[in-house]
Order: C-alpha cells, then structure tokens, then sequence
C-alpha cells in the first residue's frame, strides 16, 4: 500500500496499519493533527482543542506499541462532537448554557472509543444541543465549510447539526470524528460536505453521556472519509449498555469483514416519493446514476413506496421539539450550567437562566414543544403525531418485503450560503427531508458522497437498512463509494486565511 | 390552530423562560409558522392507528433498585453555581 505522504492525508485505515507497522508514531501521526487544527482555526470546527490530552493519550498508545499491544483504534486521532460528555474536558453542547460544564463522568460511546485506545484531539462546534441543519445555532460561531463554489469566496455552511465534525472530517484534521443524528444531523452534513456519515439503528450506540435532545430520536454515529472507516469506528463504538436501557442487547457485528461482499444478488429499493417537484436536477441525476452503479455491480433495482414520506418532517416538528422541552427543563441554573445574577426568587432565578442561556432556535423548539404537550393541545398535536410516526415506520416495514436495502438522495440540495436560510425556520427544517423518516422509524442510515454540482459542491447518496443491518447498508455503501470513486477535495485555502 | 400573543406568554411561562415583551410579538409570527405548516398531519386519517411509542421492539430493562454509584458529592458539585457545603444554593423559596 502506497501511503500519502502528508499522515493528515491517511484514511483511518491507512493510519491504523501505519501505527501498527510502526512506519509513524501515534505521537507524530497526532502532532500532525494537532498542526492542522490549530490551521484550521478560520473554520471554526472546534469549540475545544484538547492538545496535551491527544499528546499524552498518544503516548500512552506508542507505549502500548512498544509492547506488542495493539488494540483496534490504538493511536488513532479523533475529533469529538460536542455534544458527548467527556470526563475532565469542557462540554458545551454548542449551547451558552453549557459553556462552562465540565463533565464529571464520560459518554459510554467516547469510554468504548477510549478502550479501543483512541486519541481525542477536541470537542467540535454544533448547532445549539444539535437543533440546526447548518451549524448556525452554535453560540461559538458558525463553522465554516472547507468547500467553496468554484470561483468564489462566499461562505458556506458545512450542514449541521455535526457540522464540526463534518468539515474537520472533510479538511483531514482528524482521522474520524463522532457525531449524533436526530433529524439528519449526521448525515446532512457529511453528504455537503463530501463525507461519509452513518446514523445506526435506534438502540445499537448506548445514548448516556450524551446530551439528550430528542430521547427517541437520538443516536450516535460515525463520521469519516470512507466507508471503511465508518464500519470500523462503529464496530467501536457501538455497544449494549446497561446505563441505557435502550440500548439493545444483539451482537455488534465485524462490519468490516462483510464490506466487501458486493451487492449481486441485492434488491435496491427507490422510493418513488422521495422525487420531489421542484428538486434540483443534479440531485435526480445523481441519485439515477446511483441506481444505475448498483444495477451494473448485479443488483437489482426495484421501485417501492412510503407513502407517507411528506408528513414526516411536520410530524418531526412535533415529536422532536416535545420531547427537548422536556429534555431541556433539567437547565435550570442550579445544579449545573449558568445561573442569571440579579434574581429575586426561584422562578425568576429559573426563568432569566434559561432566557440568557438558550439561543433563539432552542427557545422555539422549547416553546413549540411545551405548547403541543400543553393541556387541550396533546392529542391534536403530540398523539397524532405519533400515531403518524406508526404509519411512516410501516411504511418502511412494507418496503422491505420488496427490497434488502434503500437508495435515495442525502439531501434536497448542495451546502448553502452562511445566512441564506436562517430568516425562515422552515426552509431551514427542509433539508433533512430525506433524513428524517430514517430516524421516526429507528433505522440505519448512510451517507456516501456521489458527485459535485455542477459548481463543484458535493453531493451524497442515502442507504436505508432494515433495523440492526447496518452490514448490508455498509456493504452496498462500499459498492457506491466504488463506482462513485469520489475524490475531489477542498482547497486549503484556511492555511492563508 | 394558532397561537396569540397571550398564549405565547403563557407557554412561556409554562417552560419558565423569561420571554422579552419586545420577543413576543415576533415569537407569534415563528410559531404560527410553524404550527401551520404542521396543520397537514390533520389531513391524513389516524383512525385505529396505536401511537408509536418505541422504535425497537424491546421490553424495558429491569435492574435490582440498589444504589450503583455513590459517595461522589464532591464531583456533582464542582459545577453548580451555587453550592456550598455539598448543598444547591437558592434563592429563598419559603418566607
């Protein structure tokens, strides 16, 4: 295997065999990380840098090496989403509120990635406790996408709501990085970043430790620049917890060892709904060609139907902002987080906390969630709703009678301009359109990158798995990978900036 | 259904989050926007159909009722802003 000759350049898997080779050091595979995130500062991926940690965690790692043993991560460098609490290290869920918590106790999720002797270079920027599709939110800043149209310098926004996980994925200053996936907020932002990023079936990542925003909605993935990175970050990360009792008690496959198995003999399922009037034309065009990939590589692609697509992102609306005003109640300026000074009783002490730490998306969903639970109001708004997410998942249900896997576009468009969508809460919640069935139903999700537009902004490609098959999702996203043999990179034009 | 500015003051209150008068008015259009865009879930017939309530078919975990961790005041303290003595300071709740 030729390896770059940059160590920021490796896939995760060039560098797992590089460390186990001892052709490079976990320390100067890190200290050639640590340079480029501190390049990276314009970008604004990260709300905490963790230096001396990686430093001293890589250490640990070469130790280790010297010795003769290698776990599965051993010195590998990673970035961390915000929103997993890490013992010892700031976590701030991209949230005022938040700003000055320092977890006493670590994320089941980051503990595993720890155990599998991973290195944690930082924590990255976020929309506000993950409710954004552009990392807008975040009370650090936006963060700004490494891509840029051709022949412009306008800023784009890097998708959201794991937006500094996805551009320090995609500006190679981290091997991987972890992000959480409620609406799309993994998924999004790696396909318009030219990531891969997979959200796993409800139940198989141990969701304690991390934030909650929409507790039946909520759950963390992998995201990478190949889909062979993403099977094996999420072997690591995945794991039955007793701290969770969602978390489901099935054996976490070798997703690896099945990447390769090709997709002959598959049944590829498009749903006819997911063509929208009025989509870009790049956005069919690409997702044709994804089908047509498949189809060379022996699969056959067969047309299905969830009819209820279109009451998906609404009935989100609903279930998601329901279940953060309850979330959210526990920021109340006493145990923990920020306390408003000048109050003269308890409620007011509650009231001003939560007004001076909450930013204006939250506060919406805050409020939209509290009213749709409100006396008079709970069974035309939270129980219709959910009885609307019992249709959506049957939808899928019959869908795959006909079909093993589905295909359909990540997103309805490319990365937007920073500002362009912020005026109307909406057309911002529109662009998880295609995400946010995956997560009412619970299933596995896959974003793969496809394509560039036509301005030369990426595009990804969805696959929809059945509940705890992420092995085939994995599989037929390697095939896509293969055929779509994207390459294409941003300029590193933050080095001058 | 849509909500008014009085109603907004009132879920305000409900989610204990200070609202700014100058907040509310605007506060009214976002919501309305929203609430009406949800509006099209009345179309679709719900008759007969069991509210989802988990996405994975699994009986909920029981465990013994037993302490698992203890013994770390010390650590749940460190980021209240108000503690003193392995106690949450408040205001004066009680005359």
């Amino acid at each position: 295997m030729a390896l770059p000759t940059d160590p920021t350049d490796f896939s995760l898997a060039e560098a797992r065999e590089a460390v186990a080779a001892k052709k490079i050091s976990s320390l100067e595979l890190t200290a050639a990380f640590i340079k480029a995130v501190e390049a990276a500062r314009p970008l604004n991926a990260f709300v905490t840098e963790t230096p001396e940690r990686a430093a001293a965690m890589a250490s640990e790692s070469d130790a280790r090496l010297a010795k003769g043993v290698v776990r599965p991560l051993e010195g590998l460098p990673l970035a961390i989403k915000d929103l997993f609490c890490t013992k010892g290290v700031r976590t701030t869920a991209g949230s005022n509120i938040l700003s000055n918590f320092v977890p006493p106790y670590e994320s089941t999720v980051t503990q595993n990635l720890w155990n599998a002797g991973a290195v944690l270079l930082g924590k990255t920027n976020m929309d506000e406790f993950a409710m954004g599709s552009s990392n807008e939110t975040s009370h650090f800043g936006p963060v700004i996408s490494p891509w840029r149209s051709r022949g412009s310098n306008a800023k784009l926004v890097p998708g959201g709501s794991s937006g500094g996980s996805a551009a320090s994925v995609s500006a190679n200053l981290c091997l991987a990085a972890t992000g959480t996936d409620t609406g799309g907020s993994i998924r999004q932002p790696a396909a318009v970043t030219g990531s891969v990023g997979m959200k796993p079936t409800y139940g198989r990542c141990s969701r304690w430790g991390i934030v909650a925003f929409a507790s039946s909605l909520d759950q963390a993935g992998p995201m990478t620049r190949t889909v062979r990175d993403a099977a094996i970050i999420l072997k690591a990360m995945a794991s039955v917890d007793p701290k969770d009792s969602t978390s489901v008690d099935i054996p976490v496959p070798d997703y690896e060892a099945g990447l390769e198995s090709g997709v002959k003999g598959l049944r590829i399922g498009i749903p006819k709904e997911y063509r929208m009037d009025g989509a870009p034309p790049e956005i069919d065009a690409i997702w044709n060609k994804g089908a047509q990939w498949l189809n060379a590589q022996g699969a056959e692609i067969v047309e299905v139907s969830l009819p209820h697509t279109k009451y998906a992102l609404p009935t989100y609306y609903i279930v998601a902002p329901a279940e953060a005003s309850s979330n959210l109640a526990r920021y109340d300026g006493v145990r923990y987080g920020r306390r408003a000074k000048d109050v003269h009783d308890i409620v007011d002490l509650y009231e001003k906390s939560r007004a001076d730490g909450f930013g204006p998306e939250v506060k919406r969903r805050i409020l939209i969630g509290t009213y749709v639970l409100s006396s008079g109001y709970y069974d035309a708004y939270y129980l219709r709703a959910q009885k609307l997410r019992t249709l959506i998942a049957r939808d899928f249900t019959e869908a795959f009678r006909q079909c093993d896997v589905l295909l359909t576009p990540a997103t309805p468009g490319p990365a937007f301009a920073i500002g362009e969508k912020t005026a109307d809460p909406v057309s911002m919640y529109l662009n998880d359109v295609f995400t946010v069935t995956v997560n009412l139903a619970g299933l596995p999700g896959l974003s793969v990158p496809a394509g560039l537009t036509a301005e030369g902004l990426p595009l990804g490609l969805q696959l929809i798995g059945k509940a705890f098959d992420e092995a085939t999702v994995l599989c037929v996203g390697r095939a896509v990978e293969t055929a779509a043999n994207f390459t294409a990179k941003p300029q590193k034009w933050w080095r001058a900036a | 259904m849509s909500v008014d500015k009085d109603t907004v003051r009132r879920i305000a209150r409900l989610a204990r989050l200070a609202l700014e008068e100058e907040r509310v008015e605007p506060m009214v259009r976002e919501l309305n926007g929203i609430l009406a865009w949800v509006e099209q879930l009345k179309k679709v017939d719900v008759e007969g159909v069991a509210p989802l309530t988990s996405v994975v078919e699994q009986r909920l975990k029981m465990r013994e009722d037993v302490v698992t961790e203890g013994d770390n005041a010390d650590a749940l303290m460190a980021n209240a802003p108000g503690g003193e003595d392995h106690f949450f300071v408040v205001p004066k709740v009680v005359e």
